[in-house]
């Protein structure tokens, strides 16, 4: 069987962003980006999928700016076959880049696809979903186990009370939580092998995909700074400022 | 036009999940500006009966009008209600609103609202505010990206509004004595095909005395600096004696310290108790994420440049096996003087 993947090029996940002072957005000049760690999570299941012979082919998704093809081809060096690439220079909401999913998914035809839970960037945890309701399939959200068993998957999903177990028959859409898998790095030989497989460069109007949505970003703004940084010398002094002074306990 | 919220239930299903009470909170803020007649908030308790204890407990809100109860045919499909899952929610969903038109459609961005309201929104062709936590009026939202470093105002244009609220945010709607409310019984089967391919098979959930992580008062998180999933227990001693919940950073959960429910952060639960005591945690920007808006924060760590110690009311730098021991031991002398005197 087929596995679409997909992956989003965000903000590292070590850069502390700034607010622009215009209000406008975040400033992402000069800053690192990377692959979403929730995206490369997804990469390695789909890859791992195909080590143990259940996947046949791995395809790697992303809908982005034309560096994300830098992301593309870090998922072929862990083990992607080939890429489609959507190139779209704005930024968009979920809602717009699950539909842009569907016409890839409708003309691949995967028994699977598998995507972070949520995106470091937008925090929005909504693309799977969406996705999984304009095709009409089934989802398991927040995985941290996938078990494929013929024309099923079971999967076991990190929800507030603890764990819970679905079987989806398939196609379905996974969207991977953190314990998943430990992703691993591309090797040197891999990622020059990477550089000859195929990447497929498509737009929103080969997708027939209209880019229209309901969100206006008004402004973006730094949250209220809290004023921390006292210390104490023991836990004595701790127990009693937490009594007498914050009177919390 | 009214506004509707998706119900979630405690284990039991005898009550309200403090996230549904906090987006029922949200929700008035949202209609708070729409004409006095309009201004109404209903409530979806899907697979329940109108005669169940938890519609019961719910009649109490005084913000709401109405509620819409979708009992289950069999246990199967209660099973697929109880535990909300999204390809039965989500069309119950689209059915009520294709018959009562809401202007906005609201849950809690706990992992029940996160996985059911994309698909409604979805469904209804519109998108989706996450995670808010602000209302600024009935189509504008506050919403935290990147980790919380920067606050988001959004217009939402859509007809109607699908939002899931941070339930940190916003204060609890109050139970109080049931009022003499409308509920309306629906029967309703999705035909839908991924409804006929999802089957709940089974749950695991870790049996704890203690008080829910995300409504406790007091929150004592471990971090990688804890060194094992057994050193856990210093902490336990701790939460005893403070009736205190407790929580877990991302590295200790990557480590397999704890599960996952335990996680504060970007990617876990959001949190926002009166005490909150960072232990052994470095204080990346995905924990801080979590837990920055808790009324007083202590940290605990031996690092004096911990990133945690910045946003520290009280920081001590301290080996946590020495002090969170003492912490313990003398809360329990000063426990016990106060019984004496």
């Amino acid at each position: 069987m087929k596995v679409l993947v997909t992956v989003k090029r965000v903000v590292d996940y070590a850069v502390k962003v700034r607010v622009k002072p215009d209000g406008s957005g975040v400033d992402l000049s000069n800053v690192k980006m990377s692959m979403n760690p929730f995206c490369e999570i997804a990469v390695e299941e789909a890859v791992r999928l195909k080590e143990s012979k259940v996947a046949s082919e791995v395809i790697v998704a992303s809908v982005g700016p034309s560096q994300s093809s830098e992301q593309i081809r870090t998922a072929l060096a862990m083990g992607a076959d080939r890429g489609i690439h959507v190139e779209v220079e704005q930024e968009l909401p979920p809602s717009v880049v699950s539909r842009a999913l569907k016409f890839i998914v409708l003309k691949e035809k995967p028994s699977l696809v598998i995507l972070g839970k949520q995106a470091i960037d937008d925090d929005c945890n909504q693309t799977g979903q969406m996705l999984a309701q304009i095709l009409d399939w089934p989802q398991g959200t927040f995985v941290s186990k996938v078990k494929v068993e013929g024309e099923k998957v079971q999967v076991t999903r990190e929800v507030d009370r603890g764990l819970e177990t679905l079987e989806l028959r398939l196609p379905a859409i996974i969207t991977c939580d953190l314990r998943l898998n430990e992703p691993r790095y591309a090797t040197l030989p891999n990622i020059m092998k990477a550089k000859k497989k195929p990447v497929e460069k498509l737009g929103l109007k080969d997708l027939n995909c209209d880019p229209l949505h309901g969100i206006q970003t008004l402004s973006v703004f730094e949250p209220h700074k809290r004023q921390g940084g006292n210390k104490v010398e023991s836990v004595a002094e701790l127990i009693d400022k937490l009594r007498n002074e914050a009177k919390v306990i | 036009m009214a506004a509707l919220v998706i119900a979630e239930t405690d284990p039991t299903r005898s009550q309200l999940q403090g996230s549904s009470l906090a987006a029922i909170t949200a929700t008035s803020q949202m209609i708070a500006k729409e004409e006095p007649q309009d201004n109404e908030i209903h409530l979806l308790m899907a697979g329940f009966s109108s005669d169940s204890e938890a519609v019961k407990k719910a009649k109490g809100i005084q913000q709401i009008s109405k509620i819409y109860v979708v009992p289950s045919p069999n246990e199967a499909t209660e099973k697929l209600f109880k535990y909300g899952v999204a390809e039965w929610m989500a069309p119950c969903i689209q059915y009520l609103q294709d018959k009562y038109k809401f202007s906005h459609i609201v849950a809690g961005a706990s992992t029940f609202g996160k996985n059911i309201m994309p698909r409604v929104a979805a469904s209804l062709e519109v998108s989706q505010i996450s995670d808010i936590t602000g209302v600024e009026g009935s189509d504008v939202f506050i919403r935290p990206i990147y980790a919380g470093n920067a606050l988001s105002k959004v217009k939402c244009t859509d007809p109607v509004k699908v939002v899931t609220v941070r339930g940190t945010a916003f204060e609890k709607a109050v139970l109080k004595e049931a009022q003499n409310l409308p509920v309306e019984e629906l029967s309703f089967t999705p035909e839908t095909n991924a409804s006929k391919c999802v089957k709940w098979l089974s749950e695991e959930v870790s049996q704890s005395e203690r008080p829910d992580l995300t409504s406790a008062r007091v929150v004592i998180s471990g971090g990688r600096g804890l060194k094992s999933a057994d050193n856990f227990k210093i902490l336990e001693a701790l939460a005893d004696k403070l009736g205190a919940a407790i929580g877990a950073s991302r590295a200790a959960v990557d480590a397999g310290f704890c599960p996952n429910e335990m996680q504060v952060g970007q990617t876990g639960k959001a949190v926002a108790p009166e005490l909150y005591i960072a232990v052994g945690i470095s204080g990346a920007i995905q924990h801080l994420a979590g837990m920055k808006d808790s009324k007083v924060i202590v940290a605990i760590n031996k690092d004096p440049d911990a990133p945690i110690f910045q946003v520290a009311d009280y920081g001590l730098v301290a080996d946590l096996f020495e002090a969170v021991p003492e912490m313990t031991k003398l809360l329990d002398q000063n426990a016990k003087t106060a019984v004496h005197s």
